[in-house]
């Protein structure tokens, strides 16, 4: 079930938005030529996309592709000019002020990419802050506070000043923050792009976690700029170029049939296997496999890359277990699924090339 | 034939004079009765003591070098003197009631230019129409003389303090406004897109959020505000408004030069002391809002 739709979506700035619209739906002008004619600049073009539950899906485009405002016009940080977005079935541009602050208070939450912390308030100040302003008493607030600092690894850093933490642990605070009141939905802008290389990645395999143990799991809407971290974190991805997005797809369809030139240009030089999660090759284990995999301790987390998992899937004689943070078993890698993986790897980048090429080859015939 | 635009800005008055007495009488009223009560408050304790008080204060919102420059400064100001062995010891020079005035019409005024001018601040940060609307008005109040405002100011509400305070308060509410409004402008754009997201209603996000943050901003206005109606304390005096400004005006008519150097020396130690204090105190609240990145 989708938790999220959006229909037609429209952000346009100044100008004559309703003329930009047509210039652009139904003439096809470009977003150039648009801002010549009516003086609009058009952030969002007729975007429509759903996320379904407890998905990860994740936005990716580069900076002015509109993705932000996207994501912005799903809380109505932003509102949308045109279109729908509907939240659990309910549309959301037609809330009023309450409505729309019940949304935010309970439903919604978002992660922002220079963190958005409160520097006059302590970290423990800041993740309570969403309880606060929907009026639960302190106690009670504080101590849920603390056990979601707890929960990001943040436990004996209450009373710090933000501003005396690295960038990672700021993150962990907007995370927190994001959390502390359950919500069924995050939206996280570029929530890790401001971090080093490194934190990062941490960073990234720990949302990662979270999300699996969760019961139920959040759903995820996640903006980046960055291939490999949409790869690594979508089950989904849509892809945006100046504000309409030129594909939706797991990251193996985006990477195997690039629906145009553009994410053709974005994809052609990434090494799957490095990028694409073990989760995508896995299996059900099959006849007796399951019993000899108890036997076995080796086994994988769903979201390494499947060139991490090569060497050990070489040495393993049989399938390896793929099992998520609390060890519970997701499924089987063997080395067969593997290696086709791999050699499709190899050939993938020019073939894809080649079809496309026949493809408009015969278009023109 | 010339245009009589003074000759009608003094019709105004005169109306105003004529059909707004009442109002004009209730300011009078308000404003003389807090600068009285508020100089019965200072003058409670005597000289000495209150010296302690203002020390304690510089010593825990500023810095020790602060304290002990209040404790001589002020005691210079007070009119404490004793026998000790047989020898006269003077220790200040006997203004401690007049510098007393002087604090209460300036604590006075800059509470009225807080009252009026952080909120009319906030006003213009939220909208600009109030921000265009306000910024000549805020020109015009700190270029305009304070001599050429001080005439309406004694048709309006007679001479001594009050009209001092008035006047006063013309010329300091500017930067609190300006910079009430500078600080709430820049507030993040981040934090306020955080406190959006999670349901805050308008109030929650003023008190909660950019009121605070803006806090270190506004307070350095509130410095500026007292500093300037400290520059008033002599022009004031001109209308009859008690305080270290009397002896400088004195001074100046009399040509009394040690006079003159006595009343302001004092209005310095004062404008020192008030300095120092309050941007001690937009220190502290900064140094609690620190900046994340």
């Amino acid at each position: 079930m989708a938790v999220i739709e959006a229909e037609h979506l429209w952000k346009i700035f100044g100008g004559d938005p309703d003329r930009a619209r047509t210039l652009a739906r139904d003439e096809g002008l470009s977003k150039a030529k648009v801002k010549e004619e009516t003086g609009s600049v058009i952030a969002v073009n007729n975007a429509s996309f759903d996320v379904k539950a407890q998905e990860i899906f994740v936005v990716m485009g580069l900076s002015g592709s509109g993705k932000s405002t996207l994501l912005r016009c799903v809380n109505r940080l932003i509102e949308p000019t045109f279109g729908s977005v509907q939240v659990d079935g309910e549309e959301v541009t037609t809330y009023d002020e309450d409505e729309l602050r019940q949304l935010r208070r309970t439903k919604m939450s978002m992660v922002f990419q220079n963190f958005g912390l409160f520097p006059h308030r302590s970290v423990l100040g800041n993740v309570e802050y969403g309880l606060e302003v929907s009026g639960m008493d302190e106690s009670k607030r504080q101590e849920k506070a603390r056990r979601t600092l707890d929960l990001v690894g943040l436990e004996g850093y209450e009373d710090s000043n933000p501003g005396e933490l690295s960038g990672g642990m700021q993150q962990r605070v907007g995370l927190a923050r994001a959390l502390v009141d359950d919500p069924e939905i995050l939206l996280m802008d570029e929530a890790f792009s401001a971090l080093d290389p490194l934190i990062r990645e941490e960073m990234q395999n720990e949302l990662l976690d979270l999300q699996d143990q969760w019961d139920p799991a959040c759903t995820i809407l996640f903006i980046t700029h960055d291939l490999d971290e949409a790869l690594k974190m979508g089950d989904r991805i849509a892809i945006m170029k100046d504000g309409w997005i030129a594909q939706i797809g797991t990251p193996t369809e985006i990477l195997m049939n690039p629906a145009d030139d553009y994410v053709e240009s974005f994809v052609q030089n990434v090494d799957r296997t490095k990028v694409i999660p073990v989760r995508t090759v896995m299996r059900e284990p099959r006849g007796d496999e399951a019993d000899h995999l108890s036997e076995t301790d080796a086994s994988v987390s769903p979201h390494t890359s499947i060139a991490e998992v090569l060497p050990m899937v070489l040495q393993a004689d049989g399938p390896v277990a793929v099992r998520d943070s609390g060890e519970v078993l997701q499924g089987v890698v063997s080395r067969e699924d593997v290696m086709e993986e791999v050699t499709r790897n190899a050939s993938n980048v020019s073939k894809t090339r080649e079809a496309t090429r026949q493809a408009k080859a015969m278009e023109a015939a | 034939m010339e245009l009589d635009l003074g000759g009608w800005f003094a019709l105004l008055i005169q109306w105003l004079k004529a059909n707004l007495g009442a109002f004009f009488d209730g300011v009078t009223t308000v404003i003389g009765t807090t600068t009285s009560a508020l100089e019965d408050v200072l003058l409670f304790l005597p000289g000495w003591a209150m010296v302690l008080v203002f020390t304690a204060l510089a010593w825990w919102v500023a810095t020790r070098g602060v304290a002990l420059f209040t404790f001589f400064g002020m005691g210079l100001l007070t009119d404490l003197q004793f026998t000790l062995f047989g020898t006269e010891f003077v220790i200040g020079m006997g203004y401690w009631d007049i510098t007393m005035q002087t604090l209460s019409l300036i604590v006075t005024a800059s509470l009225f230019s807080l009252l009026v001018g952080i909120p009319v601040g906030i006003w213009a940060a939220k909208s600009d129409a109030v921000d265009k609307t306000v910024r000549p008005i805020l020109d015009f109040m700190q270029t305009m003389p304070p001599f050429v405002y001080l005439i309406p100011a004694v048709v309006l509400f007679g001479l001594g303090t009050v009209p001092g305070v008035i006047a006063t308060f013309i010329f300091a509410t500017p930067p609190c406004v300006r910079l009430t409004n500078l600080g709430i402008r820049q507030v993040s754009e981040e934090a306020i897109e955080a406190a959006q997201s999670f349901g805050s209603t308008p109030t929650q996000m003023l008190v909660k959020v950019e009121f605070p943050m803006a806090l270190p901003t506004i307070l350095a206005g509130v410095n500026q505000t007292v500093l300037l109606a400290l520059s008033m304390v002599v022009i004031a005096a001109l209308i009859g408004s008690s305080g270290l400004g009397q002896p400088v005006v004195e001074g100046l008519t009399q040509l009394r030069i040690a006079k003159g150097f006595e009343g302001g020396l004092g209005i310095v130690i004062l404008a020192i002391f008030l300095d120092r204090v309050t941007q001690a105190a937009g220190e502290k609240a900064g140094a609690s809002t620190a900046q994340t990145r």
